[in-house]
């Protein structure tokens, strides 16, 4: 059988995504009898321009990352946006909550002019995006289900009902019952509720549900007294490049009307 | 023969983040040599303002995926000490192994699948698949161990889940230290097949005294967490003046700002760490040193990955000390936090300023926080070691290159990638940096 060529590429990100297919431990030996990896830049020297499936980390926050990735698209048949800084923007949306000009002064002072930027965009609000793993960093069970899924050419479903589903199946005690705020009753589940697990709370990384509880997740802030403001400053740390897909939205549905 | 050079090697491969080598030599002359940092930059910094300081770590775990449990207690350190919280004796020694995995983890990575390759001759890891597959077998198998030890004792070890401003919330239990306790005797085991493989493999030569910095304390413990900022020019200063260490400087070229204290430039990392605090490393591993030649002052930076190894040894048996500390005394489990944006108050606030200098993998990593009495980011401030280590990295190149101009194109290029990635740079780190481009030669 001859393998599937697949490239991973990095754009604005931490690396941590990829790091974990490195995690894998010797796992990931079978995995490669399946594939051949003919880029990964963080472990491997040689490079191809030839791959079918693309897999790439991290946001799009520069003119010349908008270029690359069109360049990328090209070529792959199939792309894999991998890690929240791919699928949703992540933690770089954080800078469009300020104005791009103040942020680069305030890091770069008056060498500001020297570091080129633009807003943070996730990779689909670029280029069509074919499968998506959320999560900072990725669950691998997850992406192992998606790598399948695209070798074999079907579909992979995000899941997308809230942590707290699979929260409650771990028996966690409610952050909201010790008076906490978590993210978990608006976020995507597919992480076995990772976060709260380990006694910390949810931060929103794999997104929002497409069809929130809006009413339910009103009442608990009553119930609690807790402030909207909270949640969405919250939101504001994974979820804020969201904007751009809500202002698309909006402009497809003025140009049905 | 008066020879030019032109290399122009565009994105930097087997290290972390983006980078560039440009080299120029003109009949004999070096015109042009340098790193560009093309990372594009992040913004971490100014991303931070307005944000609770309890938010602070989640956030500047993400600068790296490497060694994001490294900027989680540099970020906690800072934040910690910004509002005036001092955290238990357990919760130090659990920070200390914590920080032991993830050095673990790094060096590893490091040393079996960035830089064997370069000394076994091929391009990647992968070949090592048919020639050497115990060994890719090996390294796979202890990176994957570094990362169960984080999984138990932090949830995981890219980016960190239980370990926050307070404590953690989360503690090991009994059982949980023995599953400790067993990976850390397993890699205990591969780590002797490490250093005998080790023993086989020859670095460059290549000599250039620099100024070495890194943590330095009073106690006998080899220092990662906690300590002043010390160099083998002998000056000391406390974390708070770290400034005056780092003189940051912007040049055109790099996303990385560059740095200097003493002279021209300075090494942070292993190398430095060993050259600074080698009487303070475990009997084993200074043996190893020992055996592998390293004593004070080494001066070429290739080494710095043998001294990763000993480190790899050092980190290994100080974490089995731990872990037999707490398995006698016991885990307070009382001691668990759920803190949250801190809506309960658990955590007394205070205005202030807070400065946190902690040894990662690549060298020592300095975090600031201004907070409001709040809680909220006024002002944040992150110098990676990658960032410190560009300017000494373009010295080393600076002096190398006139030295191996008798050898071909290639040979040349491959050295200085491998001069490079002996410092096992994190460009998506310095969040501000790297590819080789040899223009003329």
């Amino acid at each position: 059988m001859k393998k599937t060529k697949v490239a991973f590429f990095d754009f604005s990100c931490c690396e941590g995504c990829q790091l974990q297919v490195a995690n894998m431990g010797e796992a990931l030996l079978d995995v490669l009898d399946l594939i051949e990896v003919v880029n990964f830049r963080e472990v491997m020297s040689e490079r191809s321009d030839d791959y079918d499936v693309a897999v790439v980390e991290g946001s799009i926050t520069s003119p010349h990352g908008v270029e690359r990735i069109k360049k990328i698209r090209s070529i792959a048949k199939v792309l894999i946006a991998y890690g929240s800084c791919a699928t949703i923007g992540g933690v770089n949306g954080m800078k469009n909550n300020f104005e791009l000009e103040d942020i680069r002064k305030y890091v770069y002072q008056d060498s500001a002019h020297h570091f080129h930027t633009i807003p943070t965009r996730a990779v689909h609000q670029v280029v069509p995006v074919d499968y998506f793993v959320h999560g900072c960093p990725v669950y691998i069970p997850e992406f192992v289900k998606v790598l399948k899924s695209a070798l074999s050419g079907l579909p992979y479903r995000v899941p997308d009902d809230a942590v707290c589903t699979e929260c409650k199946l771990n028996e966690n005690v409610c952050m909201y019952e010790k008076g906490i705020t978590c993210l978990g009753p608006i976020t995507r589940a597919g992480c076995n509720s990772w976060c709260v697990n380990n006694g910390n709370i949810c931060y929103g990384c794999r997104g929002m549900v497409t069809n929130p509880a809006q009413k339910g997740q009103k009442d608990i802030l009553d119930r609690y007294q807790i402030p909207m403001e909270w949640i969405e400053n919250k939101m504001n740390m994974y979820n804020k490049a969201r904007e751009n897909d809500l202002a698309e939205e909006k402009k497809n549905n003025e140009q049905k009307c | 023969m008066s020879r030019n050079v032109k290399i122009n090697v565009e994105y930097l491969t087997r290290v972390e983040g983006h980078g560039n080598i440009v080299v120029n030599v003109k009949e004999n002359k070096l015109e042009d040599c340098r790193l560009d940092i093309v990372e594009s930059p992040r913004f971490f910094e100014g991303m931070l303002r307005g944000r609770s300081i309890f938010e602070a770590q989640h956030i500047t775990s993400r600068i790296c995926g490497i060694c994001s449990c490294g900027h989680t207690l540099a970020s906690i350190q800072a934040a910690e000490s910004a509002i005036g919280f001092t955290p238990s004796e357990q919760t130090t020694q659990l920070r200390k192994l914590l920080l032991h995995m993830e050095t673990l983890d790094s060096h590893i990575l490091h040393i079996y699948l960035l830089v064997a390759p370069d000394l076994l001759g091929v391009k990647s890891f992968v070949p090592l698949i048919n020639t050497h597959n115990e060994v890719v077998r090996r390294a796979l198998r202890m990176k994957k161990m570094c990362n169960d030890l984080c999984d138990i004792l932090v949830g995981r070890h890219v980016h960190p889940i239980s370990c926050i401003v307070g404590g953690f919330t989360k503690l090991p239990q009994e059982k949980e230290l023995d599953a400790m306790m067993d990976l850390l005797q397993k890699i205990q085991a591969d780590m002797e097949k490490t250093v005998e493989l080790a023993a086989t493999l020859k670095f460059p030569e290549f000599q250039r005294e620099t100024e070495y910095v890194g943590l330095v304390n009073d106690s006998d413990e080899y220092p990662f967490l906690m300590g002043d900022v010390g160099s083998t020019d002998g000056h000391r200063v406390k974390k708070e003046e770290y400034r005056r260490v780092t003189n940051e400087f912007i040049v055109p070229h790099s996303s990385a700002k560059h740095a200097k204290w003493n002279r021209s430039s300075y090494m942070a990392g292993a190398l430095a760490r060993l050259n600074l605090n080698y009487k303070k490393l475990h009997p084993k591993a200074k043996a190893l040193a020992d055996q592998l030649g390293l004593k004070p002052l080494v001066t070429n930076t290739f080494l710095n990955t043998a001294a990763q190894l000993v480190e790899s040894v050092h980190c290994v048996e100080d974490s089995i000390r731990l872990l037999n500390e707490f398995k006698e005394k016991g885990v307070d489990q009382k001691e668990a936090v759920s803190v949250g944006l801190n809506e309960k108050g658990v955590i007394p606030l205070k205005a202030g300023i807070g400065v946190g200098a902690v040894e990662v993998p690549r060298g020592i990593l300095f975090h600031e926080y201004e907070v409001d009495d709040k809680g909220k980011i006024i002002n944040a401030n992150c110098i990676i070691p990658t960032s410190q280590n560009v300017n000494n990295i373009e010295h080393d190149m600076k002096k190398i290159v006139p030295e191996i101009l008798d050898k071909t194109d290639e040979q040349i290029t491959l050295l200085l990638e491998m001069l490079v990635r002996a410092y096992d740079p994190c460009i998506s780190c310095s969040a501000h940096f790297l590819n080789v481009k040899f223009i003329n030669r």
